[in-house]
């Protein structure tokens, strides 16, 4: 199968949407000639138009608030937010307006927007160009959160969400716009809340979104070499969350660490670790685990930003000592 | 209050200060070009004459905030190359121990409430201090900088009604460098700009943003005015940024064309202008000129050094400062 970058992927499946569907178009800060600073978008605005591909000043409220109203009587607006950190900017339009409209209306207003950003740290960008803010938007009810972890994932999720009939956040790890993937020629789109299993195992679950899948699978290559099986399960949507094969998995292996690169305390790690308390209590031989980012502003300096996010080599370390019976948070 | 600079020596400090925002970026630049300096960062070379003209009329005292684009803003209130490099480079020795970066360069001793990564995201601290200053009876003057694509944040709306309400010490300025980006302002900014401010009620001026001595000027009276109670004021200072947008946006000529910025850069340089006017007008030979420009080289080149070797922080600084004490 041919291999294409998760930017190309994420450029594969507006373009392809936007072909089958005149009501979709997109809209954000230099999205048209500059194709976005990671030159996602580039050659859209040449096969669509500056009419479907729309450059907009730097007011972010407004041009969210724009896709709401668009998306409520008749089109499908995709928002192009340059950094998930300007999520703050645009709250009031994604959670109190877009979020809400369908069950304030009773099921008569729907808002089929999607809008795409990105996420996480160690690109050396500080405290206002590095965070993950995907909990705080999969809090709201009414906005579906989609995470791909890869380019086929990024492809796949994009295409449904553009055809889903709520607002979707897609958060995109910067980092990974110029990592391959396989990816099928053939169109495909990939279900919300449906998880995928990258990797079978018996002795513990990893359960990590985007870019810690990667680091997740890197850690059960290590733990493999000492004879731990992890298996390693990507949610790809955490809104909607497939519980059901979590849920499965640790029933099978007794233990799981959860692996996000939002902070840690009250995010996605700790969702998921509550439910499958909840869930599958009885099941587990050890404390579910959540490794996030620390509960710091992402810093500047390498020094100190790479201690910040999880590691291939803490989750090993994690991992082992789950599996060891030994007691992580022993009061 | 700052002193009009009409004598020799504040033209001096005028100049030696626009030559050392100018030998900070292109000692900045050649940091990234050799993949020294941890991520990105965006030059103010080009637009000096708009912090050196402003800043040097105000005192330690008064504050400013500054932007993404904000090591000019830094050098003009009056920052140590060392201090700087250090943060550039993310040591324990910099301004902000590393933690806040190009973006976040801050320097509280001159001022400098700090650089902002978020476009406007400075506008309401600006307006903020100003209230202080008002509630205090302080009679310091806070000045906003931001770019032509900061106009198009909402925030600047809500800030500048209350600002003319309630008669508060702060300036705006505009930094108009033509571009927000990759684009054009003309694209994103509909109608005039200084007329949104005179919407409510706030005098507005447009100022040549290349000529250090119109700025000056400009900024003495405005600021004599504000801290008499006669504020806030809006100024839209006509400038270019030399570079990309960042130091990566080397090929730029599908946004903007090369004849376009060797104009700009041949004709309208703010420090070639002044350096010509102060060896006409008999105020510095060329020689004692060059002289400064080697100092400052000089300077600039000892502090990189200084820098690289510097130290990080030690790893228990990760979470220091979430909180105060
Ligand atoms: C709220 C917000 N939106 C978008 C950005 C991304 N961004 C950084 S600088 C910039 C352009 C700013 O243009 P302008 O205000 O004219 O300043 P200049 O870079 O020209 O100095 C943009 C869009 C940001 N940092 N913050
Ligand atoms: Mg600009």
């Amino acid at each position: 199968m041919r291999e294409i970058t998760l930017s190309q992927a994420v450029n594969e499946a507006i373009a392809e949407e936007m072909r089958r569907d005149p009501t979709v178009f997109l809209m954000g800060e230099d999205v048209a000639e500059a194709g976005t600073p990671f030159k996602v978008l580039s050659g859209l605005v040449e096969e669509f138009g500056t009419e479907r591909i729309i450059d907009t000043p730097i007011s972010e409220p407004g041009f969210v608030g724009l896709a709401v109203g668009a998306a409520m009587t008749g089109a499908r607006p995709i928002v192009d937010l340059m950094f998930g950190d300007f999520i703050y900017l645009v709250m009031d339009q994604l959670c109190n307006q877009a979020a809400k409209q369908h069950y304030m209306s009773g099921g008569k207003l729907t808002v089929p927007m999607v809008l795409r950003t990105n996420m996480g740290a160690t690109r050396r960008s500080a405290a206002q160009h590095s965070q993950s803010l995907q909990a705080l938007v999969a809090h709201i009810p009414g906005l579906k959160v989609a995470m791909p972890s890869s380019a086929y994932e990024a492809k796949g999720l994009m295409k449904t969400a553009i055809r889903d009939n709520n607002p979707v956040v897609i958060f995109e790890d910067k980092l990974m716009y110029q990592d391959k993937a396989p990816v099928p020629e053939e169109e495909y789109l990939i279900p919300f809340g449906e998880a995928f299993v990258k990797r079978e195992g018996r002795d513990i679950t990893l359960i990590a979104t985007s870019s810690m899948v990667q680091v997740a699978e890197k850690a059960a290559m290590a733990l493999a070499q000492e004879g731990i099986e992890a298996e390693v399960i990507d949610p790809r949507t955490i809104v909607p969350l497939d519980e059901a094969t979590l849920i499965e998995s640790v029933k099978k292996t007794s233990r799981a660490i959860v692996i996000d690169e939002g902070h840690q305390s009250y995010g996605v790690t700790s969702e998921i670790a509550s439910r499958l308390n909840e869930k599958a209590f009885y099941h587990l031989d050890a404390p579910v685990m959540r490794m996030g980012a620390m509960d710091v502003p992402v810093p500047f300096s390498p020094a100190l930003e790479d201690l910040t996010v999880p590691t291939p080599q803490a989750v090993v370390e994690a991992a082992r000592k789950l599996c060891g019976g030994e007691m992580i948070h022993a009061a | 209050m700052a002193k009009a600079k009409t004598n020799t020596e504040d033209y001096l400090r005028m100049y030696r200060q626009m030559v050392r925002i100018r030998t900070f970026e292109d000692n900045a630049n050649q940091l990234y070009l050799s993949a020294k300096m941890p991520g990105l960062t965006h030059m103010y070379s080009g637009e000096e004459a708009v912090a050196v003209g402003i800043c040097e009329a105000l005192t330690d005292d008064d504050r400013i905030t500054s932007t993404h684009r904000g090591h000019g803003h830094c050098v003009a209130k009056g920052a140590e190359f060392k201090e700087m490099f250090c943060e550039l480079l993310g040591k324990a020795e910099g301004y902000c121990r590393g933690k806040g970066g190009s973006m976040h360069i801050a320097d509280q001793s001159h001022g400098n409430l700090g650089a902002n990564a978020i476009v406007g995201g400075s506008m309401g601290i600006a307006t903020g201090s100003a209230l202080r200053a008002k509630l205090q009876g302080s009679d310091d003057v806070t000045v906003c900088f931001f770019g032509d694509g900061a106009t198009a944040q909402g925030l600047w709306y809500e800030v500048m009604n209350m600002a003319a309400l309630w008669k508060l010490p702060v300036i705006y300025a505009c930094e108009n460098n033509g571009y927000s980006e990759y684009t054009k302002t003309e694209e994103i900014a509909a109608g005039s700009i200084t007329a949104r401010a005179e919407a409510f009620g706030i005098e507005a001026h447009q100022v040549d943003g290349q000529d250090v001595m119109a700025v000056n000027a400009l900024a003495q009276k405005l600021v004599a005015r504000a801290r008499k109670g006669e504020g806030p004021f809006f100024i839209e200072l006509m400038t270019y940024r030399y570079h990309g947008h960042h130091v990566g946006d080397i090929n730029r000529e599908y946004y903007r064309s090369k004849d376009e910025e060797k104009d700009w850069k041949d004709n309208r340089d703010p420090i070639i202008r002044f350096r010509a006017h102060l060896v006409s007008e008999g105020i510095a030979s060329e020689d004692e000129i060059d002289a400064i420009n080697a100092e400052i080289e000089k300077d600039a080149a000892e502090a990189v050094a200084y820098a690289e070797a510097a130290a990080y922080p030690d790893v228990s600084e990760v979470d220091m400062h979430v909180y105060a004490a």
